[in-house]
């Protein structure tokens, strides 16, 4: 399965993705550059972490008006595989590929440290390969990882089953129903503001957020 | 516009004594301009030249089998680490910004580090810091501006690391009075590089063009380096606009940018524009590359109009670099710079004539012979004070506290305190390398472009620095090498920052001349070279000077990642030991302080031998995989490295102790800051095999009791009691900062 992971100016998490994915058989895996107009022949894309352009306006806010976030949209119309994290997630907001948006932390800091997420369903692409009410154990690293909507989208989320991990313990963030990561309704698109990669190797303590890319990799079979 | 008229006012102003200026008019064979008499300032400043402190820091070990590259020679030393591998690390400090404006200040100090790196052509890849505050407890106006100076030098550091995607793992915080008003901020960086990627800052290639990148230039930081060679004073806050402001977001595209620029070879030498900006890069590059660089002011990208050729030249805008291309390659520059939609220009080439000269179009505005400019400042060999000798402490003068207060005193002085209220702040876990999370002896990162385990620690006990300057730096090697030992690895090399006073008055250069020497003795014993550093002198508030605080910062490998041991407590039943003996020294500790409000006595005595001997053992013994748990014996001693074992452990754990003393006193033996102790655990079972093992080294060791299920420590000494449920300990130690910068 071929992977395309995003460089906007500013991400900073993209050599990881890249190294956790690689630890995959069956992956190849490269990066996007945010002037391509084009995905390629990517089966999957992933928007990384970081800080798309800065952040300055508000997160994910620039990058959403990139050529590549064109051809991202596209891409997922035709219901491709993308995958949003952190700042990513962000960005897919910021560009309507999914509902809600992303706030300051209720504490106002930025807060870096492992969380436990509750699988809420594993029927979808994203979650497949995990079971329903498993804990995972995921580093998070954000200012801005509140997820809020309003009631009618959250009525949304819920009805259709979009919400795909919420906080398991103490809520880090002040997150709106605890949420965090969401899929569109189409299923196709997954943001999350946990960092699955930096849980893929047992010596960086856990190696949990493998389930989330070994769901997408199950699309093989 | 014209130019200031050169007075004896005008040069006093500048900072440069009137043998200076001779000397300046001996170099030129005429007066300087007042363009010129600016970057001689700078030039010739402490923070560029060392010109107080060189001939003390000559007395450093730099050389080494491992040394590629040696502290002086280029921005940062480079080590080499096996396989055709090799790190550069340095140490910097940004204390006087910070004090003055602590968001930006302490930012665009990692900023600076950060450039440092990249300029040697390494991938920087982990991040630390040690820092210095006033006290920040209580509600009076020096605890609010403390706690202001606190935060906003975290949060600076955390914008600045958690932005470019570099993570900040590990390093040290204390807070004493001595550093009210006067903080230090003192940043670490460490990047990877291939052997054959080290790059060069001399501007050689008669000429070859000199091209200017990275963002434009502005009149923030206005000599910056002159005013951080001055004492700060009331009138301090005015210098704000000496304070730079950085952006992380522009230094991350000029990092990428650069090392594909490096990658690509077309660079013959580059240099970053830090302290002295554009004056320092071209120069110090023509200096090294025994050249001339010429360069036109009207070519370099500015961000404002109107700019003097002494505010282009002295500006410290942050974000940029000067380097050179071989001839003929300028379209790659171009190419990289466009894709990374960076400034850049090409400002001129490598002259064969020695000079750096200045033009602003037709006009030239500086013209001074590079090298006697870049190297050849004066150097003063200063006026120490006579030494004193250091009274012993005293201990019948010394009442018998509480112990079972006295713990948790200590363990809610915000030095020894869990500092999880700053390090969840940073973005410690970008780059997929921190194997040890920050809070344990050492951080442990693995470097995925080289499969290579590296530790790192930073250290400097300043109440014993105070007491006796020689010990205190002797320690602060000896410590950093023992908190790497205990995380398993083996110490290669170290960077150091050099934190003093005026160093005009005596008693404070005597302070910085035993201090070096003191650090220059222990890296020959503990083979560390030195790879360079920074030295930060006129740390002084309007009271006094800040204790002497030689921090440093030691970088270690670990051959196997089953080796990385961390200082929590595994599963209740393993036995602890303690390496060393119990001690007995309570001279210039922190329970003196802490518990009665004195910084007094001589600092405990630093065996070598035996150092060396307990490090080799601990490290001997986790090899063999004996060891669940490692954590030394430092600031509280004992009785506070076992809590914060207990504490550290998730979920946390309790243990049981029992201490037979031979007649120490309680409070002697659970908080004395002996040298040379390790405690460690090991499953019950081999507890008597790992006692031999190390009587059999010639090593003291003790069984002290084990770890439990129970949620309470509990200490016997000499048959007298002391519990502590794990509640209360938590309470103290893990959220005191936390409630301190809530309130």
């Amino acid at each position: 399965m071929r992977f395309a992971v995003i460089q906007f100016p500013g991400s900073n998490c993209d050599q990881d993705v890249l190294h956790a994915l690689r630890s995959f058989e069956g992956v190849e895996a490269h990066y996007l550059w945010h002037k391509d107009t084009s995905v390629g022949d990517a089966d999957v894309i992933v928007v990384p972490g970081g800080f798309s352009y800065g952040d300055y306006l508000r997160c994910g806010a620039i990058a959403r008006f990139s050529p590549v976030m064109g051809a991202v949209k596209e891409f997922a119309a035709r219901g491709g595989t993308v995958l949003g994290i952190c700042n990513g997630f962000q960005i897919l907001c910021e560009s309507g590929l999914l509902p809600g948006a992303l706030v300051r932390n209720r504490d106002l800091h930025f807060i870096c440290e492992h969380v436990d997420l509750r699988v809420e369903t594993n029927n979808s692409r994203f979650t497949r390969a995990a079971t329903p009410g498993t804990t995972l154990r995921i580093p998070i690293a954000h200012g801005e990882g509140c997820y809020t909507a309003d009631e009618a989208t959250l009525a949304e989320l819920r009805k259709n089953d979009q919400v795909l991990v919420r906080y398991a313990g103490p809520n880090p963030n002040g997150s709106l129903d605890d949420i965090a990561g969401i899929r569109n309704r189409e299923g196709n698109v997954f943001g999350l503001m946990p960092h699955p990669e930096r849980a893929c190797d047992p010596l960086l303590g856990s190696a949990d957020g493998r389930v989330i890319f070994e769901s997408i990799l199950a699309e093989r079979n | 516009m014209s130019d200031p008229a050169i007075t004896p006012e005008v040069i006093a102003k500048h900072g440069i004594t009137p043998e200076e200026y001779e000397r300046i008019q001996k170099i030129l064979g005429r007066d300087p301009n007042f363009t010129e008499l600016g970057v001689f300032s700078v030039m010739w400043s402490e923070h560029c030249s060392y010109k107080n402190s060189k001939l003390e820091l000559k007395k450093f070990p730099t050389t080494g089998e491992k040394v590629l590259v040696k502290a002086g020679e280029e921005n940062a030393g480079v080590i080499d680490i096996g396989d055709g591998w090799a790190i550069a690390f340095k140490m910097e400090s940004h204390n006087h910004p910070s004090a003055v404006e602590p968001f930006q200040g302490a930012a665009t100090g990692v900023g600076g580090i950060i450039r440092d790196i990249f300029t040697m052509g390494a991938r920087p890849v982990f991040s630390m810091n040690s820092l210095r505050f006033g006290p920040i407890e209580g509600d009076d106006e020096e605890a609010k501006t403390n706690r202001r100076l606190f935060a906003g030098v975290v949060s600076g550091i955390a914008h600045y690391g958690n932005c470019i995607g570099i993570p900040t793992v590990g390093g040290e915080i204390y807070f004493d009075e001595s550093y009210s008003g006067n903080p230090l901020v003192n940043v670490f960086n460490l990047g990877i590089l291939r052997h054959e990627q080290i790059a060069r800052g001399g501007a050689v290639g008669i000429g070859n063009p000199v091209f200017y990148v990275g963002a434009e230039t502005g009149r923030d930081g206005l000599a910056g380096a002159a005013f951080a060679s001055r004492e700060l004073t009331e009138e301090s806050k005015e210098d704000r606009p000496a304070v730079q402001v950085g952006d992380p977001f522009r230094e991350k595209l000029l990092l990428e940018a650069c090392l594909e620029l490096l990658a690509s070879g077309c660079v013959a030498g580059i240099q970053d524009m830090g302290a002295a900006g554009l004056t320092c890069s071209t120069c110090e590059t023509a200096s090294r590359g025994g050249t001339g660089v010429e360069i036109d002011l009207n070519l370099v990208p500015k961000r404002e109009e109107g700019m003097t050729p002494y505010e282009i030249l002295l500006s410290e805008s942050q974000e940029r670099m000067l380097v050179i291309v071989h001839k003929g390659q300028e379209d790659k520059v171009r190419e990289i710079f466009e894709k990374w939609d960076l400034p850049y220009a090409q400002v001129g080439e490598v002259k064969d004539d020695g000079m750096m000269r200045v033009r602003e179009g037709d006009r030239v505005v500086v013209e001074i012979p590079a090298r006697q400019l870049a190297d050849e400042a004066p150097l003063y060999s200063r006026e120490a004070a006579p030494k004193k000798e250091v009274r012993a402490l005293d201990l019948a003068t010394v009442p018998e506290l509480d112990p079972t207060e006295s713990l948790l005193k200590l363990l809610s002085h915000p030095s020894i305190a869990s500092k999880r209220w700053v390090w969840r702040q940073y973005d410690h876990m970008v780059r997929l390398g921190a194997t040890v999370l920050p809070g344990s002896d050492a951080a442990v990162f693995v470097v995925r472009e080289a499969n290579k385990i590296l530790a790192a620690s930073t250290d400097c006990n300043a109440i014993y620095c105070r007491q006796d300057p020689r010990d205190g730096a002797r320690i602060a090697v000896a410590e950093c090498c023992r908190n790497l030992a205990c995380s398993g690895a083996v110490p290669l090399a170290l960077t150091d920052n050099l934190n003093f006073g005026n160093p005009h008055k005596p008693e404070n250069f005597l302070q910085l001349r035993e201090a070096v020497e003191g650090m220059a003795e222990a890296c020959r014993v503990f083979d560390t070279p030195v790879t360079g550093g920074n030295v930060s002198l006129y740390n002084e508030s309007p009271i006094a000077a800040i204790d002497p605080t030689p921090t440093v910062g030691v970088v270690g490998i670990i051959s196997d990642p089953k080796h990385i041991t961390t200082s929590a407590f595994k599963e209740a039943g393993d036995a602890i030991l303690l390496i060393g003996d119990l001690g007995h020294e309570l001279g210039a500790s922190h329970y003196l302080k802490v518990c009665h409000g004195r910084k007094e006595g001589a600092p405990p005595l630093l065996d070598y031998d035996r150092e060396l001997a307990v490090h080799n053992a601990v490290r001997a013994m986790i090899r063999l995989g004996f060891v669940k748990s490692a954590h030394d014996c430092s600031e509280g001693g004992l009785a506070v490295a076992v809590a914060e074992s207990c504490l550290a452990a998730g979920p946390q754990l309790g243990a049981k102790l029992n201490l037979h003393t031979n007649g120490l006193r309680p409070d002697q033996a659970l908080f004395n800051e002996s040298q040379s102790r390790i405690v460690i655990t090991t499953p019950r079972g081999n507890a008597a095999a790992v006692l031999a093992l190390l009587s059999w080294r010639g090593v003291p060791a003790r069984r002290l009791g084990e770890v439990t299920a129970d949620q309470a420590l509990d200490i016997t000494v000499d048959g007298r009691q002391y519990r502590w449920g794990i509640d209360a300990l938590e309470e103290s130690w893990g959220r005191t900062i936390e409630k301190l910068m809530s309130s």
